[in-house]
């Protein structure tokens, strides 16, 4: 499709970059950042609202991206994420009150260029939209730039980072100059013809090298290595944000990229991501255990979920896809809500240390039983959210007769449950070392964005046919064997 | 009236504890009350449940069946039969009882019963279930108010104690979740229903391997030997009316999942295991006997008692006849009535002298003369005296294996031996002897606390006397297992 019939299918896209600019112009007039805040929150769901819901048959700009339900899907998670980030940062102080309007324009860049990763199907595309996140996750991490840690956590993504893009673009090279396109799946029809030909052994050089690139942005293990420091450093609500929504897209790319271009190869990578699933969830786990920071712990608890999500694609198979998309929906609402309420927990006892958790189901018994919450659902306890995920990774290791990776599943589950019920134990079970009868103050916003992701955990715990539904629906765009 | 009542039976409690969950923090004597007459409701529910019954056939009755994940083929579907009866009878019964001992429990009333209720809809839910998915998060949701429940007002381990049950618990059911779904995507057309996957006929290679996922499951919660060891710490820590409900409802719900999982749909597999199983059920009657009684602390031993008595149900069903696991399913009756009340015998005690150790006392049934009677009736339906109804389903056991499992059976007749010993030698150290002078003046056990106790003294004595009285509900399910298990009719 030429770029001009393309308009018609990213007019949402243009309204949101238009509103970019303005949030941008305001933030030098307005005082009160917080309406910078609510404004771009507004321009978010507006520009979800006016998404275009018809799929055109072919990609848009010559085939650079493509707009079908598996971007919808990709594209409703991020903003999902984003405008609860917004709205959890109108209450996070931490952050100067000068800077905060240029978080929210990161913010709202963020949106789009998530979609864009979401849709991207060739390489050129895929590479500018990761290197783009990339790029805007540096600055977001860093933006309490007098905060030693989140300098420090900043400088070492981006070594990380460029490290890997590097790795990646080299990958990316090979493939291109194996079968001379970039476009994904025109590289998987060349791959099937060339059987036995010397481009296959550079092809498979090239996936592994982009794997790493894209196994980077998932905290996959063994490139996982700059999260945890990276989500303790970054300013409470970009944590958040980072350990869902980039990680999200990250598994949309590598499925793109794996069912379109190398289905040729499914049995070299099944049996990759099988090892790299069972280490990445085996790992995070394991150091979670020894951890006395909540932010912290939960960040090695990210990585540990991102294992459990490869598992649907070292699975594959329809239902290995829709496991994956229904585990980021379950994660998406319990891993926010969990960083959440931790924010709102920073916010009145300002730390993130484990033994100032103590006794907090007596100082705030709701924001308590919130964390609880979340956590039992992080930990796949029925009924809530984290449950149904849990169900179909499960399933697809099963369907798949994958026995390692569903025993892998089940012993990391145990050893889950202990680190999260550390936090639990100390919020109910420990006593405070001393009462200090100063209730809890949380601004409005902070508690919609509990509120929301406490209910989502819920609903989709007790409710989970409209998620699955939609998921089914969003999958049927990609080609599955 | 048109309410169905299989449902009102599990999520009354879970009205209840949206109830006390917003009635005011201080109001304790009202969040009393509510649980009170919730899990008081549901064993009248329960009883009205129990006349309607028709024990003469073996089909599942007051069946609920309304589409839950169509996604996954997920049905809401409860119902009860002779299996599931008994357990709920006994789990309204110790619930409601719990609950009345439950008012000596002074701090952050308001969340215990919260989560008590909680586990009162878990435990009902489990038993009630009839689809794998439903039956596997009720499971769960036992798990987690017991931890708390143990966790917070459990004794000077408490925290120990809980989270290794917890996560002996999950690590069973993870695999017994492999095990569902891998039952699921076996049938065909995919299922979770227990009635349609019994239908199935699968391969002895699959049942073996589903039978073992599924066994970690029921064998951690049972106890069985070697998977025990979270059981005397849970036991001991946990307050008085939980270790009522952990060992009279919850050490069940394992050995009813074989009943109503593993055996009707893994036949082939059972009777290839039975013969191990047979193995486990002795050593865990001699080997749970023994430690009972070299235990110094008076709910230790109940608690080691349990994994000797749980040890007979387990050989009832190894020896997968209708005599054996006639008696077996009534040994899982009676051990609830006799451990609940034992275990509350041991709270009457420890709530007066703040001490569990057997040694520390003496002489108490000249100061406790009601007290004493009450322990001495209990233990001796322990021990298996003849007339009360630990006698009736343990000789159930034993007579259904003897054919089968000759030896086996004999050296469980050991098991019995050695709870007259422990139970002999527990009621000359707290009762008989010289008093200690410590205890002069301990006052005797209270009206509600015998309030607690008779109720199950009556069955005790009632199901000791006239046996029918349960077996008559459960005979014919039992009877239709054996068909499904091909066993030996006898």
């Amino acid at each position: 499709m030429n770029s001009l019939d393309s308009l018609f299918f990213i007019h949402s896209e243009l309204f949101l970059t238009a509103a970019l600019f303005i949030v941008l112009i305001f933030d030098f007039f307005v005082k009160q950042k917080k309406w910078l805040g609510w404004l771009s929150f507004l321009a978010l769901v507006v520009a979800f609202k006016i998404s275009p819901l018809s799929y055109p048959t072919e990609g848009l700009f010559f085939n650079y991206y493509v707009w079908d339900p598996f971007t919808f899907f990709f594209k409703a998670a991020a903003y999902l994420t984003i405008g609860l980030t917004i709205l959890a940062s109108l209450a996070y102080e931490k952050i100067p009150e000068k800077q905060q309007g240029e978080l929210y324009v990161l913010l709202i860049a963020m949106a789009l260029l998530l979609t864009i990763m979401g849709g991207s199907t060739n390489l050129l595309m895929i590479f500018l939209a990761i290197e783009s996140v990339s790029l805007t996750s540096y600055l977001l991490v860093g933006f309490q730039k007098f905060d030693k840690f989140s300098s420090e956590a900043s400088l070492k993504y981006v070594l990380f980072g460029s490290v890997s893009s590097a790795i990646m673009l080299f990958g990316m090279s090979l493939l291109f100059g194996a079968t001379g396109t970039i476009d994904l799946t025109r590289i998987g029809f060349l791959l099937s013809q060339s059987t036995g030909s010397e481009i296959q052994h550079i092809a498979l050089v090239g996936m592994m090298f982009l794997l790493v690139g894209i196994g980077f942005k998932i905290s996959m293990v063994p490139f996982h290595m700059w999260a945890p420091d990276v989500y303790q450093g970054a300013p409470t609500p970009v944590t958040a944000f980072l350990t869902v929504a980039p990680k999200a897209l990250g598994f949309a790319v590598m499925a793109r990229v794996l069912f379109l271009a190398f289905p040729h190869f499914i049995h070299k990578w099944t049996h990759l991501l099988t090892v790299l699933s069972i280490l990445t969830m085996t790992i995070g786990n394991v150091i979670a255990i020894s951890q006395s920071d909540v932010k912290r712990l939960l960040a090695y608890s990210s990585i540990a979920q991102a294992g459990y999500i490869l598992v649907g694609l070292a699975a594959p198979g329809p239902l290995g896809l829709q496991a994956v998309l229904i585990y980021i929906i379950t994660y998406l609402f319990t891993n926010l809500g969990a960083f959440f309420t931790v924010l709102a927990i920073e916010r009145n006892i300002g730390t993130n240390q484990l033994e100032a958790y103590n006794g907090l189901s007596i100082r705030s018994p709701l924001l308590a039983l919130a964390l609880a919450i979340f956590l039992l659902s992080l930990a796949g306890i029925p009924p809530l959210a984290g449950f149904i995920g849990k169900i179909y990774i499960f399933s697809a290791a099963i369907k798949a007769n994958s026995i390692p990776l569903a025993v892998a599943i089940a012993l990391n589950s145990a050893v889950a449950a202990y680190y999260y019920f550390k936090i639990v134990k100390a919020m109910y079970l420990t006593r405070p070392a001393k009462e200090d009868g100063i209730p809890f103050q949380n601004p409005l916003p902070i508690k919609i964005v509990v509120c929301a992701t406490l209910l989502g955990t819920l609903l989709i715990g007790l409710w989970p046919m409209l998620v699955i539904r939609f998921v089914e629906q969003s999958i049927t765009s990609l080609p599955i064997f | 009236m048109n309410i169905p009542i299989l449902s009102s039976l599990v999520f009354l409690p879970i009205v209840g504890m949206i109830l006390v969950m917003i009635a005011p923090k201080n109001q304790h004597q009202f969040i009393r009350i509510i649980g009170t007459v919730v899990t008081g409701v549901v064993l009248l529910i329960t009883v009205k449940l129990l006349f309607a019954f028709n024990p003469n056939t073996s089909d599942l009755q007051f069946v609920e069946h309304v589409s839950w994940i169509p996604q996954l083929n997920v049905f809401y579907h409860l119902g009860v039969d002779g299996i599931s009866l008994p357990m709920i009878l006994a789990t309204s019964l110790l619930s409601f009882l719990a609950c009345i001992a439950s008012f000596g429990i002074k701090e952050r009333v308001k969340e215990y019963f919260a989560l008590y209720l909680l586990l009162v809809t878990g435990m009902l839910g489990t038993f009630l279930s009839i689809n794998l998915f439903l039956f596997y998060i009720f499971w769960e949701v036992v798990l987690v108010p017991m931890y708390f429940l143990i966790g917070i007002w459990g004794g000077s381990r408490k925290e120990y104690a809980a989270i290794k049950f917890f996560l002996y618990t999950l690590a069973g059911s993870m695999f017994m979740l492999i095990g569902i779904l891998a039952l699921f995507f076996a049938s065909t057309p995919h299922t979770f229903d227990m009635l349609e996957l019994s239908k199935n006929a699968f391969a002895l290679r699959f049942q073996q391997i589903i039978f073992m996922a599924l066994f970690f499951g029921f064998a951690i919660k049972v106890p069985i030997f070697p998977f025990h060891t979270w059981l005397p710490d849970a036991h001991v820590e946990a307050p008085t009316p939980i270790s009522v409900l952990l060992a009279g409802v919850l050490l069940k719900m394992g050995t009813y999942g074989f009943f109503r999982i593993s055996y009707p749909i893994l036949p082939n597999a059972a009777r290839w295991f039975s013969p191990y199983m047979g193995i486990l059920a002795v050593i865990g009657i001699v080997y749970g006997g023994f430690v009972a009684f070299a235990q110094k602390d008076f709910k230790k031993m109940v608690a080691y008692s349990s994994v000797s008595h749980m040890g007979f149900v387990l050989l009832g069903l190894a020896a997968l006849t209708t005599t054996g696991l006639n008696g077996a399913l009534l040994q899982m009756f009676n051990h609830a009535m006799i451990t609940g009340g034992l275990f509350l015998l041991v709270g009457v005690l420890y709530d007066r002298a703040h001490t569990r150790a057997l040694d520390s006392f003496g002489g108490m049934w000249a100061k406790m003369p009601v007290y004493g009677g009450i322990l001495i009736f209990i233990s001796l339906a322990s021990m298996g005296l003849p007339g009360l109804s630990g006698f009736v389903s343990e000789f159930m056991v034993l007579m259904g294996s003897f054919k089968i499992y000759r030896w086996m059976t004999i050296v469980s007749c050991i098991g019995i031996l050695l709870a007259a010993a422990y139970l002999l030698y527990m009621i000359q150290r707290v009762l008989l002897g010289k008093l200690n002078p410590k205890w002069a003046n301990l006052p005797d056990i209270n009206a509600r606390e015998i309030f607690t106790l008779v109720p199950l003294m009556v069955f005790i004595l009632a199901v000791g006397i006239y046996p029918n009285l349960v077996l008559q509900y459960i005979t014919p399910a039992i009877e239709n297992l054996v068909r499904l298990l091909g066993g030996i009719p006898a």
